[in-house]
């Protein structure tokens, strides 16, 4: 054998030469296929797979749809209704982009979920969480830049809104937004870089999301006791077992969005946008799409535009700093009796925050608006500091194994610790 | 244990259409500026099986070629659209050949009108916005190629609109050139009501045009022109779910298969 090459394993003999020189093979069959894996996954396990197979469909239907779109505000609009009307299948496509961008923050927040309720964002895991909120992040400008192209009324004056927030800023606010704009309003030049950008961008998170799989497999996933698997008998190799796990989850997954595309189109989105974009008539109420509502909820809470703004970014930038926020060195929420309703609490606040986001900015929602913000941070800021150090943990079992081999589960784990039998 | 286990990937999926829901709900809060409810109506295109009315919807077109399109333009159909109501091709090409459309330059650089062609645009009963404001008090026209998608309540919006016209209540003072309408936002519509009295339009199928006719009819028809989709759509939906039903069960019985050894 010359020197240099790997050795390979793989028995058919041309893919054993390709694999000697480039072990690609060998590489997936380490991390996909015997890649160990905690045995007890719940189906929250799913989400992260079903984040990857969505931003392959939005990739994918993005790409055949631009072959048809038009970045021009005399023409985009139509240019779309012509994708809905004449191209085969064009409503299908478009539907589907649509609706997958719900899709994908409905996936993405449950995934979030999973991660703050399975502590997986703790030691060893912080630059995997890290990287999730910047994909997080360039997913929201995504799908902000997206929903301007149809150049509907909420497109632009969504655009309109949102870019001037940073105008708020001091002394370089105004600046700023002329180079967004690229001009003096949302126009044609906002309208192409946002194109631009709109197609730049998933190619961006596609190379986060692989550096947020590579991470993850160094440390290997969280799961739901969170603690670490202690030998073989506590992981099954990825493959058969989680990519059958998986595909029951991910069939579940295309049924909802099946649904939401055939039969309920429009309903996660604006009336308005069907209106085409005229920059002289204002709609009564500017509101984002759904998945930016808490967002835009804190955002009018603050009286100060600036302040309102400021808190609106660190109430995503906070994540970042989450894993040193929470200073309780055990990850699953199974065993923080104190944390787990302050962290279901603080999950009521975010869906009420979501409410109050689609509402007018009056009496009451206002105010409910400012206490579940402050719920909001004060869950990160105070709450799960304190806790760390006051809340005395429910006994850790000894490994994932045991309480999984006598029968598995949440409730079969208190089998073989007393105390926590009632979590 | 096994219980267990489905019961909580049975909340998961719960949660992802309670997810799905709570967003529907929460976006369509905006609804409630005006709080209208506009009557229900149960139209043949509605739930899962949905389909379009072809003689209604044709019947509506007429609605649309003898009253709306005098102001209303409809500019993302075409003639040829028509064919997908049933019309043959000699229909609309007879259809399309009573409207004269403007085609040009010709060779002597010149802009000329001809009949219009099956593949030619609706024509648009103004020039540009503008002439379109001077000629209806100051008020635009909307296009109506998407209407039902356009306004919250869809067809019942349009349904209830055309159907609203009636006398202002006592005290209410309407602007010069206003009509009051109970469903429009704010009350005050500057569109006269077209649809008023029977036989307005004549029908050649013997429906009877009454008034409450006419607006159904139209009504059918502008969604057809907003969503030529739907039935495709919703046809191909319940093929969807039901492959996906039976994937579902495929995929969790493999499932089940994999992990025997492990539970």
């Amino acid at each position: 054998m010359a020197s240099g090459l790997h050795k390979s394993d793989v028995a058919n003999p041309v893919l054993n030469w390709i694999d000697a020189r480039l072990p690609v093979i060998t590489m997936m069959q380490k991390e996909y296929g015997t890649f160990p894996t905690p045995r007890n996954f719940n189906y929250f396990w799913n989400f992260g797979a079903l984040a990857m197979v969505n931003l392959l469909i939005m990739i994918a239907t993005g790409i055949f749809l631009s072959m048809h779109y038009t970045a021009h505000t005399s023409m985009a609009f139509d240019s779309v209704e012509r994708i809905m009307r004449d191209v085969n299948y064009g409503w299908l496509l478009r539907y589907a982009h649509a609706n997958g961008a719900s899709m994908f923050f409905i996936v993405v927040y449950t995934h979030i979920w999973r991660g703050l309720y399975y502590g997986s964002y703790k030691a060893p895991r912080e630059l995997l969480w890290m990287l999730g909120v910047v994909i997080f992040l360039l997913m929201m400008a995504t799908a902000f830049m997206g929903y301007v192209l149809p150049w509907g009324q909420m497109s632009f004056w969504g655009a309109t809104v949102i870019t001037n927030l940073f105008s708020a800023l001091p002394l370089i606010g105004p600046d700023i937004v002329t180079f967004l704009w690229g001009g003096f309003s949302v126009d044609n030049p906002t309208l192409n870089r946002f194109f631009s950008l709109h197609y730049l961008m998933p190619f961006v998170i596609f190379g986060v999301v692989f550096l947020h799989v590579a991470a993850l497999h160094i440390t290997g996933s969280n799961n739901p006791l969170g603690i670490d698997p202690k030998g073989p008998q506590d992981t099954l190799p990825f493959h058969p077992y989680y990519t059958a796990k998986d595909s029951v989850g991910l069939v579940a997954y295309f049924a909802v969005f099946a649904i939401l595309v055939f039969f309920f189109p429009n309903a996660l989105g604006h009336p308005d946008n069907y209106i085409p974009a005229n920059p002289l008539v204002t709609p009564p109420h500017i509101v984002p799409e759904w998945y930016f509502l808490p967002f835009y909820a804190i955002l009018r809470a603050v009286p100060d535009k600036l302040g309102g703004v400021i808190m609106m970014f660190a109430s995503i930038a906070i994540l970042f700093v989450l894993p040193w926020l929470d200073t309780s060195p055990v990850r699953s929420m199974r065993f923080r009796p104190l944390a787990r309703p302050f962290l279901f609490t603080w999950l009521v606040s975010f869906f009420v925050l979501l409410y109050c986001g689609g509402k007018p900015p009056e009496e009451p929602y206002v105010t409910i608006s400012r206490v579940a913000a402050a719920y909001y941070f004060l869950y990160f800021l105070v709450i799960l500091p304190l806790l760390g150090r006051l809340e005395r943990p429910l006994p850790l079992p000894e490994s994932i194994a045991r309480p999984v081999l006598r029968g598995g589960g949440p409730v079969m784990a208190g089998a073989m610790s007393k105390p926590m039998e009632k979590a | 244990m096994r219980v267990f286990h489905s019961l909580r990937a049975f909340s998961l999926a719960a949660g992802l259409v309670a997810g799905a829901g709570l967003a529907t709900v929460a976006t369509p809060a905006r609804a409630a500026e005006g709080a209208m409810h506009y009557p229900e109506v149960r139209f043949s295109f509605d739930g899962l099986f949905g389909h379009f009315d072809r003689a209604s919807a044709q019947r509506g077109f007429q609605v649309y070629k003898e009253v709306c399109s005098n102001c209303h333009s409809m500019h993302l159909l075409s003639y040829r659209n028509l064919s997908e109501l049933g019309l043959s091709d000699a229909e609309v090409r007879a259809i399309a050949a009573t409207v004269q459309v403007q085609d040009g330059p010709n060779d002597e650089g010149q802009m000329f009108e001809r009949p219009a062609r099956p593949s030619d645009r609706f024509r648009s009963p103004f020039a540009n916005e503008k002439a379109a404001r001077a000629a209806n008090n100051g008020a635009l026209p909307p296009d109506l190629s998407v209407i039902t998608k356009a306004r919250e309540g869809g067809a019942e919006y349009i349904h209830a609109l055309l159907m609203g016209y009636e006398d202002p209540p006592a005290g209410v003072t309407l602007m010069p050139g206003m009509n009051y309408n109970k469903y429009f936002a704010g009350h005050q519509i500057a569109m006269a009501q077209p649809l008023s009295s029977e036989g307005q339009v004549e029908y050649t199928d013997g429906t009877k045009p009454t008034v409450e006719q006419m607006v159904e009819d139209v009504s059918q028809f502008l969604t057809w022109a907003a969503e030529p989709e739907l039935e495709q759509r919703k046809s191909l939906g319940v093929k969807m779910v039901l492959f996906l039903t039976v994937l579902g069960g495929l995929a969790y019985a493999v499932k089940r298969k994999v992990w025997a050894d492990v539970h």
